[in-house]
């Protein structure tokens, strides 16, 4: 577990959240490598190019994940001291109303995490507060949330099933500022149940929003993993949902997501009742739809709601219809959709989501073959320094003495490069980890577009639904017209058709609105989705190239200090023994040449 | 030239004969690999080129043609007559199959033999064999006959045989008289390069096991890096203008880099992970002239063991006034020569021994610090490369956030 991360924002564009990271502040994320007599992040000023962009590397480089700590070849962490030169807060940028961060604050993103993940002790070291740069104002606004301590707890249910069932509560802390929450520090138990709930509500409230998927019901997992470590990974998720939501610039704000934050003890939100129950109440409901005894029409005010999860079967009859209709029937559906932009969008989307399951695919075997190299390298260097301390042991002669230094050097390069490797691929992976979230969030997109499409095929089936209410009432008209007299059952019929046609006009325009709301939050979240995805990514391309740039010319420095060792050393011996042997046939000159060099 | 940098002290034989003022040499090299026949039979020939100007030799120049075995003749031939020198390694028979033509398989084993011939012709003793001369110079069935002749079960002489036989009958003599451990030397330092030995080939071998899967995982990561070039590309077109532009360069740069890490991996291969290869044969080869060392003070210690007792006896048969003295003194005198004869041998193997320990060890920090050196030399370059192609990047970059 990661447990210690400081946490930045890439460049959100406009608006709140910006993070900015201490490097003095948390000295025990501070590791540099001691392996004898090693400045490489001293003197990296002096290789690394002028320009200013550069220097604020420096400060960033010192401070490495943690998560390095737990390989048993690290030194003890020690506390770097070069100064952070681009520390935003201590020197804050001149243009603070500027929307996207300068490229110094750009800068620390890539090393540190975009979604800091807390310890289970609901500890997040190092600082988490959020201002814009250099305002405190109150336009700022933030909301952090810590999922932590999962606890077992009993249902105390009045069941007649004795012992009950056992689930496990998670403590979800909250501090904000926002004004709405009326307080600024919350703090609630929470099981999952609450969080399947919680998004629930959400989806029925804001159809057409790219709404975070919630973490995995698991049942499987949650069988066959230790339960400690489900647990753990559950908490995890649990804490990156909550906080995609928090950063949903409209979902933050919702009064679903606050309840569940603040209101203490039981959730006030309306438990989703399953499927299965649901569908049986729609299905008792049916026959007296049918018959005539129930209301057969649409409210207006279910018509913002799906026909799917809901309690009327026939409306859900009446849609599916409808879908047939629109796929094989000869004529054009009623309303269609003609958002060319949209359609455009959408294409672009689902190209999008392919090519990025493939990105994330070879990201993953990209860090998996780069940690392969580091450890093998680590390996070389090991089975070096054997060798060396055995040679040295051993030695007979001095040349043996010679080659062993020569071999340590190289051994301790391959050892420091093992190490370099391992922290570089654990940047890596939170780089690439922009790719993953994306990914997910291509699930809530497909959630918004069927929301779309499912508002449409209300309005679909409710305006044929009236033309056929209309037909049926023009027919009754035309057949009372040419018989004479009062039909009361005729004159009733009419009248409740008429009754009927005045709802379902109502619905109608209900479902219109409905769906054009939902087209306009599409529109928005895709236009909000390209935006971010633009500043996202590159923030995700400049972390992962200086990332490689930076632990590579490390590296290389490593390395050739150890190459001009061995090549001195052979170099001269080789040409002086080769210059005497041309001389004499004297072996033991080359000795006295090794005994020589041994103490150079 | 590598080759000459790798056999150490450069060639060099003084020819006693030569008056002229030009110091003698003999080079040698293998270049040309040929496959050659068909199917099963199929082998690899190369072209031995031997420049000279010794007297022993033809011309300043000579070329033969040569196959694997033929190598393979050369070093038994050397190491027969040549106890006590440490024989150059050869490099192995190929066991797999698939890769018994592939190019990089050639191209070593060519390396390793070019090596070889040329240690051999720098070699103060080695040079001066008459076996070598026939190997550089004779024509190919001349090549073909003495090779033939010295395959299978009669590539031991009938004396050897015997040899072995009668060390198989002294094993279990041994054994069944309770004597359990084989004769050897009593000679401390001796005991402690033998363990030298054997626990560096250990570690010689766990480390060149890791130089190759180093090797490997340079391919590895070189063919991730090009999947990932490959992916980014596509993923470019999703993305407009000054992203799409730096997703693209980013592909680019990675395919590039895949090309730069494969070379990486060849090189490595070449310049590292064979020196260390050979590292490993080498001492190997000094194993089995352990094992010949002990072979000669075995059977000099059984003469000097039969002589004692032959002394007995014929003090018995002089007092007795045995007609059998007669018979018995001549035995006698035959097994004091022999006697003399195989500590000369065992006498010889272990000065030369001595001598080349000095040799070997010299050789190989000169090896392995020019191994080490392209090592270091090759993973230097190659983390410049790759920071030098990502730091490219960001200007490109760069525009993106701004724009």
């Amino acid at each position: 577990m990661m447990g210690s991360e400081n946490n930045n924002l890439p460049g959100k564009g406009d608006e709140e959240e910006e993070e900015f990271y201490h490097p003095l502040s948390t000295a025990d994320q501070m590791q540099t490598l001691t392996l004898d007599g090693d400045d490489d992040y001293h003197s990296l000023n002096d290789d690394v190019s002028a320009s200013k962009s550069y220097s604020n590397y420096r400060s960033a480089m010192t401070t490495i994940s943690s998560s390095v700590a737990e390989h048993p070849l690290l030194p003890p962490p020690s506390i770097a001291t070069t100064p952070a030169v681009a520390d935003p807060l201590l020197f804050p940028p001149q243009n603070p109303s500027l929307d996207s961060p300068s490229y110094a604050d750009v800068i620390f993103s890539p090393f540190h995490d975009r979604f800091p993940e807390s310890n289970g002790n609901g500890e997040i070291s190092g600082e988490v507060t959020v201002s814009s740069p250099g305002s405190q104002s109150s336009s700022s606004e933030y909301l952090n949330i810590i999922v932590s301590n999962p606890q077992k707890e009993v249902e105390s249910s009045n069941s007649i099933v004795p012992g009950g069932n056992t689930y496990v509560t998670y403590l979800i802390t909250t501090s904000t500022n926002v004004s709405d929450y009326g307080g600024s520090d919350f703090s609630v138990r929470r099981r999952f149940k609450d969080v399947v709930t919680l998004s629930d509500r959400l989806s029925e409230g804001y159809r057409g929003f790219f709404i975070p998927p919630r973490p995995d019901k698991s049942v499987v997992e949650s069988q066959v993993m230790q339960k400690q470590d489900f647990v753990e990974q559950r908490r995890v998720e649990l804490e990156k949902y909550l906080r995609r939501l928090a950063r949903h610039p409209v979902i933050k704000k919702s009064d679903e997501l606050r309840v569940f934050l603040t209101v203490q003890g039981r959730m006030p939100l309306p438990t989703s009742i399953d499927v299965a129950s649901r569908m049986l109440d729609g299905a008792v409901r049916l026959p007296k739809q049918l018959l005539g005894e129930s209301r057969s029409v649409v409210e207006p005010q279910d018509v913002v709601h799906p026909a799917k999860g809901g309690r009327d079967m026939l409306r859900f009859f009446k849609e599916l219809k409808q879908s047939v209709v629109n796929d094989w029937g000869n004529s054009r559906p009623p309303v269609e959709e003609e958002d060319k932009e949209f359609l455009e969008k959408k294409e672009k989307l689902w190209d999008l989501e392919q090519q990025l399951t493939n990105a994330s695919k070879q990201a993953e075997s990209l860090v998996k073959a780069q940690q392969d190299m580091g450890e093998v390298m680590g390996e070389l260097g090991l089975a070096f320094i054997k060798l060396t301390k055995f040679e040295n042991e051993q030695a007979a002669l001095n040349t043996q003495r010679v080659r062993a230094a020569d071999m340590k050097s190289v051994a301790t390069a391959a050892v420091k490069a093992s190490r370099l490797y391992r922290e570089l691929n654990a940047q890596t992976v939170k780089h690439f980890d922009t790719l993953h979230e994306y990914m997910g969030l291509m699930l809530a997109v497909h959630n918004a577009f069927s929301d779309r499409s499912s508002a449409l095929l209300t309005v679909q089936t409710l305006i044929s639904e009236l033309s056929s209410l209309h037909s049926r009432a023009e027919k009754l008209e035309t057949a009372s017209s040419k018989i004479f007299g009062d039909d009361k059952s005729r004159i009733r019929k009419l009248e409740d058709l008429r009754d009927a046609i005045r709802v379902t006009e109502d619905a109608k325009s209900c479902a219109v609105r409905e769906y054009e709301r939902i087209k306009e939050n599409n529109r928005g979240e895709i236009e909000r989705l390209d935006r971010e995805r633009q500043a996202d990514f590159v923030n995700m391309l400049k972390g992962f190239v200086v990332n490689q740039a930076e632990f590579k010319s490390i590296f290389m420095k490593n390395t050739r200090v150890a190459s001009n060792s061995c090549a001195g050393r052979s170099k001269i011996l080789f040409i002086i023994a080769f210059s005497i042997t041309k001389i004499y046939r004297a072996t033991h000159y080359l000795q006295l040449l090794g005994a020589l060099l041994a103490s150079w | 030239m590598n080759v000459q940098q790798r056999s150490g002290s450069g060639p060099l034989v003084q020819s006693p004969r030569s008056p002229s003022s030009q110091s003698p040499y003999l080079t040698v090299s293998v270049s040309d690999p040929a496959k050659m026949g068909n199917g099963v039979q199929a082998y690899i020939s190369y072209k031995v080129i031997t420049k000279t100007n010794l007297p022993e030799y033809e011309g300043p120049e000579k070329i033969v043609i040569r196959r694997y075995s033929d190598f393979v003749w050369l070093r038994d031939r050397l190491f027969e007559k040549y106890k006590g020198v440490f024989i150059p390694p050869l490099p192995e028979k190929s066991t797999v199959e698939k890769f018994r033509f592939s190019a990089e398989f050639i191209e070593m084993r060519r390396q390793a033999l070019d090596v070889f011939v040329n240690r051999i012709a720098s070699h103060h003793e080695l040079q001066q064999s008459e076996d070598l001369r026939i190997f550089l110079q004779a024509d190919e069935q001349t090549m073909e006959r003495a090779r033939s002749q010295e395959t299978g079960i009669f590539k031991k002489k009938p004396a050897d045989l015997m040899q072995i036989f009668k060390d198989v009958q002294s094993k279990v003599s041994d054994v069944v008289l309770g004597k359990e451990k084989p004769v050897e030397e009593s000679n401390p330092e001796y005991e402690k390069l033998k363990n030298y030995i054997f626990q560096l080939e250990d570690h010689l071998a766990e480390a060149q096991k890791h130089a190759y899967r180093l090797v490997k995982r340079h391919r590895e990561l070189g063919q991730s890096l090009s999947d990932f070039g490959k992916v980014v590309k596509l993923l470019a077109n999703c993305e407009g203008n000054a992203l799409g532009k730096a997703f693209t360069e980013l592909g680019a740069k990675s395919e590039i880099l895949s090309i730069k890490l494969q070379k990486e991996a060849h090189h490595l291969l070449m310049n590292f992970e064979e020196p260390l290869k050979d590292y490993v044969r080498a001492v190997q080869s000094i194993k089995a002239t352990i094992a010949e060392r002990a072979n000669a003070f075995r059977h000099h210690y059984e003469l000097a063991e039969a002589i004692k007792f032959k002394e007995i006896d014929m003090n018995k048969l002089r007092l007795t006034r045995s007609e059998k003295l007669g018979e018995a003194e001549h035995e006698y005198e035959e097994l004091k020569a022999d006697g003399a004869e195989a500590a000369r041998r065992f006498d010889r193997i272990v000065k030369l021994m001595n001598e080349e320990i000095v040799r070997f060890q010299e050789q190989k920090t000169l090896d392995m610090g020019l191994a080490f050196h392209e090592f270091a030399k090759g993973q230097a370059r190659l983390a410049n490369s790759i920071a030098e192609a990502w730091r490219s990047l960001l200007p490109k970059l760069e525009a993106c956030s701004s724009a």
